[in-house]
């Protein structure tokens, strides 16, 4: 359709300022017609090409109407209302302020101002867990990139554009026969490029390429243009993004080239793991990914392996997959703790994780402000973290984390059970174990203790441990 | 209109009390019962009257293969289900039989064309089981009647829905159960809604599909019921072990 004129009536919108005139839609901001008040504000989506026209980008727009029916949550923009895809294709939907990434890039660039560490931790963060929102509805992206992810002024960053997206449980309109590449060539996965559409991880690929963006202000595999400069990425390794910027630290280039793996299963296996690494670089294990196989001999090898047409995408995985690979947190009481209750957690822990590679441990213990002093050094609060820590570290020592990734945390607060939970919401955690006891549950029947509490506002499953019966009772009692 | 569509009942009456229960409850406010209504099962009786009051109040009833052959029983039977043939042919009364013969292989409704097995061809119940013969009886229904957008059958015991992907080709899905699929009618969808009498994909459930054409969502189900008093029945009946078995393991 071609572009409106503001005051247009559009069943039932009246038409105002056109936001965006891209090659496939114009976007408009629209309210009621009748003057009604809209709950928020509101913009109109409307394809250039109807399917009278015989276009095929019509089913991109189709799709994206399909998802935005069925997805929640604060980071897609709700859908309003939706006119007839044969006559008069249009999508009404909540308009979000902001800007997005594509635009705060290019002020970044065109002022040639590099991209803070933190800055791209927020934004890798806030990106990473809408994704997991979205993975969680059972949707993969398959577009991601920096005009399609919306800044907000709230933190927020909200995904845009679901018209190559697929839902694992609706037939996929853009699926072919013959499988084809779907998606914006410099940001697809190297199993997109052979027509895999589903992986969840191919989204995790996408950020990986936008984070060496916001880094470096490179593109990590150019800007292709052929089937053949898209191939590429099946063998080739980009430069280590310190080639490009020397002060990066070691951890951030770890990540960002985990999330670039051309196997999907060399990646962070969800979002919420990615995010996690984001948030704790201390935590990340750097294992070289930077020096492995950028040589020309290793490079060669792959492309001679890739020209071959030897590119095996990992297997797509089951449904539901990020659900199993849980982050699993592991509250500490962390003073007055029996043996017998630090071997229960232990063993509920390790039950917990169990033969699951890629779950991750995250071993947590709040520590009250007040039990640091100022005077005594011993009892400083650097020296007590660092004891804490510690006892943590000992306490896992007898597990099995051969395939998991583990990490400790000391956080200070007064309020324990709220520390707890505000953790857990904020790292996506799926599981939390804890003590039943060891927090005072069985002294305070009536009160709502740490673990009741913990358990009652939870985002997630929660697994109360009761400490087996003390050692030293073990066999005098029937 | 919510078209409740159930295939092969299989003389399972307490599958089929089950799928229509879920199905009311769903709302289904019409019905459609593609064939194989009789064989392999033991209620062939209750089965027939319970279809036949569902006729009188409405429903769409279509003849199977199995119904065919119970009718017409084949001599001599070499194969399980023409021995059940025999049986059921002997337990049901000539006003039966004949009701049965007297059932149509497809019938239009509206923009949905019903059958049991293939429209290409409805009398050689062809399976539709791939791409290839889904498109055959798509086409053929469309040849017929050009404003067809859904052809549902049954016949092969499974629950697949197929449509037109990029390439133009028919490409194969298999649904979640009670998970509402969009189905927009400026396209053309083919199904297979499974089995309520004897499902054979390893789910011991009864399954139906629900096409909701004011809100072109399609939703297959499956439907828990006493499925192992239903294996007893069919021992009880004296049939074949092989078919109690099929009930209990769903395959």
């Amino acid at each position: 359709m071609k572009l409106m004129a503001p005051g247009t009536e559009l069943d039932g919108f009246r038409i105002g300022k056109c936001l965006h005139a891209g090659g496939m839609a114009h976007v408009y901001e629209v309210s009621y017609a009748d003057a009604r008040p809209s709950p928020f504000p509101m913009v109109m989506k409307v394809p250039r090409m109807t399917a009278g026209d015989g276009a095929e980008n019509i089913v991109s727009f189709e799709v994206e109407l399909q998802m935005l029916q069925v997805l929640q949550g604060a980071y897609v923009p709700r859908l309003v209302a939706s006119g007839d895809l044969l006559h008069l294709p249009y999508l009404v939907m909540e308009h979000i302020p902001g800007q997005s990434l594509q635009q705060w890039l290019d002020v970044q660039q065109a002022e040639r101002t590099p991209v803070r560490v933190e800055e791209l931790i927020r934004i890798g963060v806030a990106t990473a867990k809408a994704l997991q929102s979205l993975h969680a509805q059972n949707v993969c992206h398959l577009d991601l990139k920096p005009a399609n992810l919306l800044l907000c002024p709230d933190g927020r960053v909200v995904l845009l554009d679901f018209g190559l997206s697929c839902h694992a449980h609706y037939p996929d309109l853009l699926a072919e026969e013959l499988r084809k590449a779907v998606g914006s060539p410099t940001w697809m996965a190297p199993e997109q490029v052979v027509g895999v559409r589903g992986d969840p991880r191919s989204d995790i690929f996408a950020l990986g390429v936008i984070l060496y963006e916001l880094a470096t202000g490179e593109l990590p595999f150019g800007d292709p243009q052929t089937q053949g400069g898209l191939r590429q990425r099946l063998w080739m390794k980009p430069a280590p993004p310190q080639q490009h910027r020397p002060d990066l630290p070691d951890w951030l280039q770890e990540v960002i080239l985990r999330c670039l793996q051309a196997q999907a299963q060399d990646r962070y296996p969800s979002a919420a793991h990615l995010a996690f690494d984001l948030r704790h670089p201390e935590h990340v294990q750097v294992r070289g990914l930077a020096r492995q196989g950028v040589g020309w001999w290793a490079q060669l090898r792959r492309w001679l392996w890739a020209a071959g047409q030897h590119y095996q995408p990992s297997a797509l995985p089951a449904q539901l997959q990020i659900r199993e690979v849980p982050i699993v947190m592991v509250a500490m009481p962390h003073e007055d703790v029996s043996e017998a209750t630090l071997y229960s957690l232990r063993a509920a822990a390790q039950r917990s994780l169990g033969n699951r590679p890629g779950a991750r441990l995250a071993v947590i213990t709040v520590m009250s402000p007040n039990a640091s002093s100022s005077t005594d050094s011993a009892r400083s609060e650097t020296a007590l973290h660092r004891q804490q820590l510690a006892q943590l570290q000992r306490w896992a020592q007898p597990l099995d984390l051969s395939d998991h990734q583990a990490s400790f945390h000391v956080l200070e607060s007064g309020d324990v059970a709220t520390a707890l939970l505000r953790y857990a919401h904020g790292n996506a955690v799926d599981l939390i174990v804890m003590g039943a006891a060891t927090h005072g549950l069985q002294l305070q029947r009536l009160i709502a203790t740490v673990p009741i509490k913990v358990a009652m506002d939870a985002p997630c499953t929660v697994m109360l441990v009761k400490a087996e019966r003390p050692f030293e009772l073990l066999g005098h009692e029937g | 209109m919510k078209l409740a569509l159930l295939s092969d009942l299989h003389a399972n009456a307490r599958a089929l009390e089950a799928c229509l229960t879920h199905a009311q409850a769903q709302g289904a406010n019409q019905w459609a019962l593609l064939g194989d209504l009789v064989g392999y099962g033991p209620e062939p009786e209750a089965v027939v009257a319970q279809c036949q009051r569902m006729a009188e109040a409405g429903a769409t009833v279509l003849r199977g293969n199995h119904d065919a052959m119970a009718v017409t029983p084949p001599v001599p039977a070499s194969r399980q289900g023409e021995f059940t043939a025999r049986w059921t042919h002997e337990r049901l009364s000539e006003a039966d039989r004949q009701w049965l013969a007297s059932l149509p292989l497809t019938v239009r409704l509206e923009s949905v064309m019903v059958v049991h097995a293939s429209v290409n061809e409805p009398e050689q119940w062809r399976y539709v089981e791939d791409e290839g013969s889904a498109a055959r009886s798509l086409q053929a229904a469309t040849d017929q009647y050009p404003e067809v957008r859904f052809v549902m059958g049954g016949h092969v015991h499974h629950q697949t829905l197929y449509y037109r992907g990029q390439g133009g080709q028919l490409m194969r899905f298999t649904p979640v159960p009670g998970v509402p699929i969009p189905v927009p009618a400026h396209r053309r969808w083919i199904a297979t809604v499974g089995s309520v009498g004897q499902p054979r994909d390893g789910d011991t459930r009864a399954g139906y599909a629900l096409l909701d054409l004011d809100r072109h969502q399609l939703t297959f189900w499956r439907v828990r019921y006493d499925h192992v008093a239903a294996a007893h029945a069919v021992r009880a009946a004296g049939l074949d072990e092989a078919l109690a078995h099929r009930l209990e393991s769903g395959r």
